[in-house]
């Protein structure tokens, strides 16, 4: 049983207007098997959040702290978290021109399970991994992202969750851009994940249709740059139906 | 011999002031520019293996094909009428690719030397010219490729680090036959390698790839010249760079010049560097002179541009360590050309040595 808690979460960034403080004192605790769905309006920080705990250059921290089952996230650097068990979905994976998925993969995997896996043992992981997202197996050949429709990209990413067996997973956004299939084939790829490694997960999105297929156990309302409210499922049913109008105004 | 030194010397020098000249440093050229150089016949391009049928690899006299205005080519031209000549017979065609090394001469004295690769009409063959060792080489490589033949010519500077190398590879096209030429320089103190093509006849093709990799010091230049003087032909050029390392610098022009009568003409242009530390200069020129509307298509397109570190922060968060980041990003960049020479062993050996300059250049 693992433990990501954050708590009192400031971060800024750089603007040509100057220093933006986004995030503005997040709490949040999130336990292995626990799925935390946080909702809110587009501009309150919900990525800030997700490319935070993940490293991003272009966040500062200027106040709070992440820990892993205790230890100092924020200390770490980007590989390093990435080794101590946490995973980003990104909403827009970056193309590697000239990098093909598997050479990727490999590398990955060879990274965070500090060996090489075993050929025959790996191409059966990609190939099983691959068939439960519904991926042609010609898109190993192709390079990382390049020229993929929103759809693959957000495939891929998944792919990437369950072969890389993170502790933690944040997905942002992962739904957006995807068709109701697609949506579907992603989120039993998330279910899978969590099954097989007893996942925490951390779900960014603006809709609930996704928590269809993910069913949150907590979820949070992110407005302005901090969680405003807090709730079992129901809360994002309300969610439904009345927007996010009364946190924005707030 | 001292008839021969005083024709090298008859020769225009160039000041730097030249276009063709003005990026070059002249002073790191050991007097091949000037004719200061004490040349020393060393015939040290030869046959790797037996030559099969239909192929020859001899010495002996040479008519130049090409006309050159280069002061490098012309003092090789006054200096000797005698080279290297590979033969591809008409209609043959040769499976395995052919090597050309090189012996390793030093830096002491500097070679002249003249070269020519002709293939007979409807021949077909890939050329492998493996540039190795310490040398200060000035030569006159000629591609003469009859209709309808096909040439895969790759030529790879592998020099050690003292090297210089000035070449001309001057290629003359005719009707219908086809050149694809991979140039790779990832060592040397100074090259610079002038791939020129002239189209003698309609319907040929030209694919000009080319990859370089400076480090601190290091001066690659490459200045492409393709000449559509006939109609219907193509040309396609890419050139991928990289550089790392103080004062490394590398120049990239690319002139194509599609003349009145090349009616028809297809051509594209692409150079793209990539900046990986402080201190590097990247030098690229696109040039696109036009003499007839009545065309398929002309463009040309270049971008410098620094390490993207979104890929670096990709492959990171995947618990990649950054020089293994670093190094996979390097080496997709490269891979689109490298991954066309048709050669596991070159490719993996190429990728290796610009592993090993990366890895020193981050030092």
């Amino acid at each position: 049983m693992s433990t990501l808690e954050i708590r009192g979460l400031k971060v800024t960034v750089d603007t040509e207007q100057g220093v933006k403080e986004i995030l503005k004192g997040v709490d949040l605790t999130i336990k292995s098997g626990e799925t935390h769905a946080i909702m809110g309006p587009n501009g309150s920080g919900k990525s800030t959040l997700a490319y935070s705990i993940a490293g991003h250059p272009k966040y500062t921290i200027t106040g709070g702290t992440v820990t892993l089952d205790g230890v100092d996230v924020l200390e770490m650097t980007v590989d390093e978290r990435a080794k101590a068990g946490l995973f980003l979905a990104m909403q827009y994976p970056v193309e590697v021109p000239g990098v093909s998925v598997s050479n990727f993969l490999r590398t990955a995997a060879t990274a965070l399970r500090g060996e090489a896996p075993k050929l025959r043992e790996w191409v059966g992981e990609v190939k099983s991994a691959m068939e439960g997202l519904k991926m042609d197996p010609s898109f190993a050949q192709r390079n990382v992202n390049e020229g993929f429709s929103g759809g693959e990209k957000k495939r891929h990413e998944i792919m990437q969750l369950e072969l890389l067996r993170p502790k933690f997973a944040i997905l942002d956004e992962t739904d957006s851009g995807l068709d109701v299939d697609a949506l579907r084939v992603v989120s039993e790829g998330v279910v899978r994940a969590k099954e097989a490694n007893n996942l925490g997960v951390l779900l960014i999105t603006h809709y609930t249709r996704i928590l269809r297929y993910i069913q949150p156990d907590f979820v949070h309302v992110f407005a302005a740059g901090k969680v405003v409210e807090q709730g079992g499922p129901e809360l994002a049913e309300k969610l439904e139906a009345n927007g996010y109008a009364e946190y924005v105004s707030a | 011999m001292t008839t021969l030194q005083s024709n090298l010397l008859e020769n225009h020098t160039p000041t730097g002031r030249e276009e063709a000249w003005r990026f070059t440093p002249l002073k790191r050229l050991a007097g091949l520019h000037d004719g200061s150089a004490k040349p020393e016949a060393r015939d040290s391009l030869s046959l790797n293996g037996a030559a099969t049928p239909g192929v020859t690899f001899t010495r002996g006299a040479i008519t130049a094909v090409s006309s050159s205005e280069d002061s490098i080519v012309n003092r090789i031209r006054n200096y000797t009428s005698e080279g290297a000549i590979l033969t591809i017979d008409k209609d043959v065609v040769v499976t395995e690719p052919i090597f050309l090394n090189r012996i390793s001469g030093g830096i002491q004295t500097a070679e002249l030397s003249r070269v020519q690769i002709r293939l007979g009409t409807h021949a077909k063959a890939t050329v492998i010219l493996e540039n190795t060792g310490d040398s200060v080489l000035a030569e006159d490589l000629e591609i003469i490729l009859s209709p309808g033949s096909d040439l895969t010519f790759i030529s790879l500077q592998e020099w050690d680090s003292k090297s210089v190398y000035a070449a001309t590879h001057n290629a003359i096209i005719d009707r219908d036959a086809s050149l694809k030429a991979i140039h790779v320089t990832v060592g040397g103190d100074v090259v610079r390698l002038l791939p020129k093509v002239e189209f003698v006849g309609p319907g040929a093709s030209v694919d000009l790839q080319g990859v370089y990799f400076a480090t601190e010091g290091q001066f690659f230049e490459h200045r492409m010249h393709v000449d559509h003087a006939v109609p219907n032909a193509k040309s396609n050029v890419n050139y991928k760079g990289a550089l790392a390392g103080d004062k490394s610098h590398t120049v990239w022009i690319g002139d194509v010049y599609i003349r009145a009568a090349a009616e028809g003409t297809d051509t594209y242009e692409l150079n793209r560097n990539l900046i990986l530390t402080d201190g590097a200069r990247a030098d690229s020129v696109p040039n696109l002179e036009i003499e007839t509307g009545e065309i398929v298509g002309a463009g040309h397109a270049s971008t410098t541009g620094r390490f993207d570190d979104e890929q670096l922060f990709y492959l990171m968060s995947r618990g990649i360590q950054e020089s293994d980041a670093r190094r996979l990003v390097v080496r997709g960049f490269f891979n689109e050309v490298i991954s066309l020479i048709n050669n596991e062993v070159i490719q993996e050996r190429l990728m290796t040595r610009i592993d090993n300059e990366l890895e020193r250049a981050g030092k």
